[in-house]
C-alpha cells in the first residue's frame, strides 16, 4: 500500500511538471524513457535470476500447483477480454496486455506506456493499482465466501510481496507457499506476455 | 522485442550471482530507482500532452472496468480450479 501511494505520488509530481513546465525537447524524454526501461527489464532479470533458489519450492508443492496461476491468467484475460468488448475506445489487444499486467503496476505500465503510448500506460498504472487495492481491502471476504485461493487470484503478481501478508492471515500460512510460487510465476511472466499481446502479429 | 533480450540478458547475469546477496541487494534498489523515474517520466509526458490531461477522467474510468474484469475473472477461474482439481487443499488442512 505504501509502496502503490509513493507510485502514484510520483506519477502526480511529473504530471504536474509536465503540465507547468516547459517540456523540452521531447526526443530526449523518449530516449530517456527508453534507455530507463531498457535498465529497468535488464534489472528485473537480475532480480528473476537471482530467485533460481525458488524452483525446489515448485518440486516439493508438486506441479497441480500451476493451475493456480494459470487459472489467473486465462481468467484475467477472459475479463478483461470482455470488458473490452463493451467497453467503447478499448480495443481487444489493449485491454488484453492492461490485464497482463496482473497488478505488477510499475513494469506493465511502463512497457505499455513505450509500445502503445502514454495514455494506454495510464489506464495500465490506474488498472493495476486497483487490483492491489482491492485484493488488499477484499481479502477477508473472499477468503470466508468464495475460497481459500480467491485472495491469491485476486492479487495476481502481487501475491508474492505486497498482498501476502493479509493472505496468509485470512487463506492461512498453508497457502502462503501457494502465494508466493503464482505471484512469482505471474511476475516472470508480466514483460513477456505485455510485449507478446501488444507486438504479435495476429 | 528488444525488451526481452534485456530481460533475459539480465536473467542470465542473475542466475550467476544467485549467491551473491549483495550485489542482488543492490540490483534490487537500482531496480526501485528506475520505477520510480519511469513512473515520473510517464507523468511528465502525459502532463505535457493536453489530449491525455483532457482525457484523464476516462482513462481512470477504463483502468476502474478492467481492473474490476480482471479481478473477476480471475477469482472466478480459480475458483473452478479449487472446485474441481485441487479437492486436496482443503480436506488435508489441518
Amino acid at each position: 500500500m505504501k509502496s502503490s501511494l509513493l507510485i502514484l505520488a510520483c506519477f502526480l509530481a511529473g504530471l504536474l511538471g509536465g503540465a507547468l513546465g516547459r517540456v523540452p525537447a521531447n526526443w530526449s524524454i523518449e530516449t530517456l524513457t527508453l534507455a530507463a526501461l531498457y535498465a529497468l527489464l535488464f534489472l528485473v532479470g537480475i532480480g528473476v535470476g537471482g530467485s533460481g533458489g525458488a524452483w525446489p519450492m515448485l518440486r516439493r508443492a508438486g506441479a497441480r500447483i500451476l493451475l493456480v496461476p494459470l487459472g489467473v491468467v486465462v481468467g484475467t484475460l477472459l475479463g478483461t477480454a470482455v470488458v473490452a468488448a463493451f467497453l467503447p475506445g478499448v480495443g481487444l489487444r489493449e485491454g488484453l496486455a492492461v490485464g497482463a499486467g496482473f497488478g505488477y503496476y510499475s513494469l506493465s505500465s511502463v512497457i505499455i506506456g513505450q509500445l502503445r503510448g502514454e495514455m494506454l500506460g495510464v489506464v495500465a498504472l490506474l488498472a493495476n493499482i486497483m487490483r492491489e487495492m482491492f485484493t488488499l481491502l477484499a481479502t477477508p471476504l473472499l477468503a470466508r465466501r468464495v475460497g481459500r485461493l480467491a485472495p491469491i487470484a485476486a492479487g495476481g503478481a502481487t501475491a508474492m510481496d505486497t498482498t501476502l501478508p493479509i493472505i496468509t492471515r485470512f487463506s492461512g500460512n498453508r497457502y502462503g507457499v501457494i502465494a508466493v510460487f503464482s505471484g512469482l510465476a505471474l511476475t516472470v511472466l508480466v514483460p513477456f506476455l505485455v510485449t507478446l499481446i501488444l507486438t504479435a502479429g495476429i | 522485442m528488444l525488451i526481452l533480450a534485456f530481460l533475459l540478458a539480465g536473467a542470465l547475469l542473475g542466475w550467476r550471482l544467485r549467491y551473491r546477496r549483495r550485489w542482488l541487494h543492490a540490483a534490487d534498489r537500482a531496480t526501485t530507482t528506475a520505477v520510480f523515474l519511469l513512473i515520473f517520466l510517464l507523468g511528465f509526458s502525459v502532463g505535457g500532452n493536453d489530449a491525455a490531461m483532457a482525457a484523464l477522467g476516462s482513462l481512470g474510468a477504463q483502468a476502474l472496468a478492467l481492473s474490476l474484469g480482471a479481478l473477476t475473472g480471475s477469482v472466478l477461474l480459480v475458483w473452478l480450479v479449487e472446485r474441481w482439481w485441487l479437492p486436496t487443499t482443503e480436506t488435508d488442512e489441518k
